[in-house]
């Protein structure tokens, strides 16, 4: 296991080696904040709390997550690399934590630089500091989740172009499966003992608890769990 | 040191490969010579441990490939068609991240195994520059000081001279065989003269099998007076 050091130091390094890390940092930041105060009313609601922010997340997550993933395994793929890499002497599972485990870390970087929005909250008002963790640590963890997806669907193919598109369905999906409007239309066709069951699988049903402050740990089991079933898939798809 | 038994793998119906059996002994340099798609690199591929074969073993000093692929790779410096590398990364932070996933974790021993490779491919000059902006001659010796960073006592190189001009193939040539007398090589090639230059035995490889398996005299032997690139000919004209 002492092999994924170095390929989670190459991977993680090499976002910044690129203007990737420097454009995903800034479009994060900026749209994470302009939706918290143009459309959550960040300022309107008058409350010392995160939720305005925090509650685009799934959906930013949606669109931004594909975009950092989608390289993990195609780009190695297109360009040959991954020859080199599985000649070196690691295992495929080194190899898919060492890369998956950057991009969470490098995806937690960019959650952790919303600090200055906590400090506007601190300078306006009292935020609940418990709330405030169980959120940040609720968001690191369905980031993961996503990320796992993203990792998979990048190991199918060596289009970038359709692994963004193929984890973009597939988050989507998961999403949409807590989505009230969603799961109104899916129990119009299948009995709602079914629906209840998929909407156990949405990212958003689990995503809202933490945000509430309210660490249970079936919520934590149900992301660390998604995370390595998808990586899990993903040691196979490369195995093939 | 190197040895093939029985090897077969088959693409979408066709037998890329088709039995290919030989043994490499330390101090031997083994062409290995074909058309394109007769299954040198596949066979190489296999060798390393990146492809598995659908019948028939692959050993690395007694090692098999498919039971215990992390120690053959070990045991292997392995240069791929074409030496992929990260574009991204300085020659230098390429060379350090194969040292690391080598083994060479401290900086001393790193900096030591770097600098000498470094050496052993003229690269000094352009240590600090992407491997992206390198010429295909650069590249390709980047590729090989990869394959020659741990001092490996079996080398497989695809094409080690492929992309260099004529100066750059004396060397490498001069340099592959300055280190046969302690290692198994296998490279494979295009160019006949290499052979001849450098070459201990010959295997020619045609639609998947083995025709010849001799030293390059013997090969010659075939047809007195006439050049190796008619013999090449007429053994491989199933191909055409």
């Amino acid at each position: 296991m002492s092999q994924i050091t170095p390929v989670f130091k190459r991977e993680f390094l090499g976002y910044f080696r690129t203007p990737v890390a420097y454009v995903f940092l800034v479009v994060f930041s900026v749209a994470s904040v302009g939706l918290a105060f143009f459309i959550g009313g960040f300022f309107k609601a008058n409350q010392a709390s995160l939720d305005s922010y925090f509650t685009f997340m799934p959906w930013l997550f949606l669109f931004l997550i594909p975009a950092a993933g989608m390289r993990l395994w195609s780009e190695e793929k297109r360009s040959g690399t991954v020859e080199l890499l599985f000649t070196l002497p690691i295992t495929t599972l080194e190899a898919v934590l060492g890369k998956f485990l950057a991009a969470w870390a490098f995806i937690t970087l960019a959650i952790l630089l919303s600090f200055p929005m906590i400090l506007t909250v601190v300078y306006l008002g009292s935020p609940d500091w418990g709330v405030l963790a169980a959120t940040y640590l609720g968001t690191i963890l369905m980031a993961g989740a996503y990320l796992g997806v993203c990792s998979l669907t990048s190991a199918l193919t060596k289009n970038q172009v359709i692994s963004f598109i193929l984890s973009l369905l597939a988050c989507l999906i998961l999403l949409f499966l807590g989505w009230s409007v969603f799961s109104g239309v899916l129990a119009s066709v299948l009995p709602v003992w079914l629906v209840d069951i998929l909407a156990n699988f949405s990212f958003n049903t689990h995503y809202d608890s933490f945000m509430k402050g309210i660490i249970d740990p079936k919520d934590v089991v149900f992301f660390l769990s998604l995370t390595g079933f998808t990586l899990f898939l993903n040691v196979v798809a490369l195995e093939r | 040191m190197i040895e093939a038994k029985g090897l077969v793998k088959t693409f979408n119906a066709r037998h890329a490969v088709d039995g290919v059996s030989f043994t490499v002994n330390r101090g031997e340099i083994l062409g290995f010579l074909g058309p394109n798609g007769a299954g040198k690199s596949t066979t190489m591929k296999m060798l390393t441990g990146f492809l598995r074969p659908d019948a028939g073993t692959a050993t690395v000093d007694g090692l098999d490939v498919t039971a215990d692929p992390v120690a053959v790779k070990r045991r292997l410096g392995y240069l791929p068609e074409s030496a992929p590398a990260y574009p991204e990364m300085s020659v230098e932070e390429f060379l350090g991240f194969i040292a690391e996933v080598r083994g060479f974790r401290t900086a001393v021993e790193k900096r030591a195994r770097v600098e000498h490779v470094l050496g052993l491919t003229h690269l000094g000059t352009v240590r600090k520059q992407p491997i992206e902006t390198l010429s295909k001659g650069f590249k390709q010796r980047v590729g090989f000081a990869q394959a020659l960073l741990h001092d490996p006592p079996a080398l497989v190189l695809d094409e080690p001279t492929d992309g260099l001009d004529p100066n750059q193939k004396n060397e490498v040539r001069a340099l592959i065989k300055s280190m046969a007398a302690q290692k198994a090589v296998i490279l494979s090639t295009h160019i006949l003269e290499e052979v001849e230059a450098i070459c201990t035995r010959v295997i020619i490889i045609s639609r998947g099998k083995i025709v010849v398996d001799e030293t390059p005299a013997q090969l010659q032997a075939r047809a007195p007076g006439s050049r190796l690139d008619e013999i090449f000919r007429s053994l491989t004209v199933s191909d055409i």
